[in-house]
């Protein structure tokens, strides 16, 4: 995992949730493309931060991660998408699901609300393998302390640290139940991450009695990188 | 592995289709011709895998075909023989 910060001179700004395609071109002319979300806020006008999974069978992420160094160029469009987005103008509350790297797009939602100060509520449940798996964990950590309406519950599926009291199970509907909101506060929800995570909770959703409008999802398919 | 684990959503073609439609087109709406559910295109299926020459959008309601791309010898083919309507916003006009 690597956060790679872009300078993008005249980026005509993003919405929190966007991804950029980026390609890479070898010698021989062929060319490997990937979409990545965008991990910084809208409100950051400087630069531009994904976080890369590096996938060992990978054709772009491995490059990202290894060989990309401070000042190389990089080919990209963007930014890109208008249905998993979310801007504070749309309100909340927020529910926000996230599996592993699933958390990206999310964290530029959370760095969004963070960053225009406005105390829309907002849960976040994130689900990773073990506690060294949990990316952007100090700054999860450093934003629910702020106590301005952001809840941040994990759930740890693999291995717990010694003396663990959250969740140790994989997300299900009752631990959504538990987390979330009541389907009458109708609130938004942003579910990201591998496919079979993202297509049970957005199911359960649905089950226990959410809007399925106001469910949004992005899969990470096992394919790609 | 099933087919439904290597599913995407239509988020992951928006560049893709913005190449094709010169806008964004997640946020479009479009009607299956086969079941007749309206949903966003970005909540679609999406079937793309690496190395494919194109990409398949299916109904999320009945997986049913609603739109195929593919690329080949410097040509891009497009159908949407499974939509019976796409509805986007009016771009916005500048200058």
């Amino acid at each position: 995992m690597r956060s790679v910060v872009l300078a993008v001179p005249e980026w005509p700004g993003h919405l929190a949730g966007q991804h950029v395609d980026v390609r890479l071109t070898a010698e021989d002319g062929y060319q490997a493309q990937r979409s990545y979300s965008i991990a910084s806020p809208p409100d950051d006008k400087e630069r531009l931060a994904l976080t890369v999974e590096r996938l060992d069978d990978g054709e772009v992420s491995p490059y990202l991660v290894d060989e990309l160094r401070p000042g190389d160029q990089l080919e990209f469009r963007g930014p890109i998408g208008g249905y998993f987005v979310w801007d504070v103008a749309q309100r909340g509350p927020l529910f926000l699901i996230a599996g592993g790297s699933g958390i990206c797009p999310l964290m530029a939602m959370i760095r969004h609300r963070a960053a225009v100060a406005d105390a829309v509520p907002a849960r976040l449940l994130y689900s990773s393998r073990s506690f060294a798996d949990v990316i952007y964990r100090e700054e999860l950590d450093r934003l629910a302390a702020g106590g301005d309406g952001l809840e941040v519950v994990h759930t740890l599926t693999r291995a717990q640290p010694e003396g663990w009291n959250g969740h140790s199970r994989r997300i299900d509907a009752k631990m959504l139940e538990e987390v979330g909101w009541a389907p009458a506060e109708r609130p938004l929800a942003f579910v990201c991450g591998p496919t079979p995570l993202v297509e049970a909770v957005a199911r359960a959703l649905v089950d226990l009695g959410h809007e399925a409008g106001r469910v949004k999802t992005e899969r990470f398919g096992p394919t790609g990188g | 592995m099933d087919e439904s684990q290597l599913r995407l959503d239509g988020n992951a073609a928006a560049g893709m289709l913005q190449e094709i439609f010169v806008q964004e087109m997640t946020a479009a709406r479009g009607a299956c011709a086969s079941c007749g559910r309206v949903a966003d295109m970005g909540a679609q299926h999406l079937y793309m895998y690496p190395h494919a020459p194109g990409a398949v959008l299916r109904c999320n309601g009945c997986e049913c075909v609603l739109m195929v791309v593919v690329r080949d010898g410097g040509r891009r083919r497009f159908g949407m023989q499974g939509l019976t309507w796409l509805e986007m916003r009016e771009p916005i006009q500048t200058g």
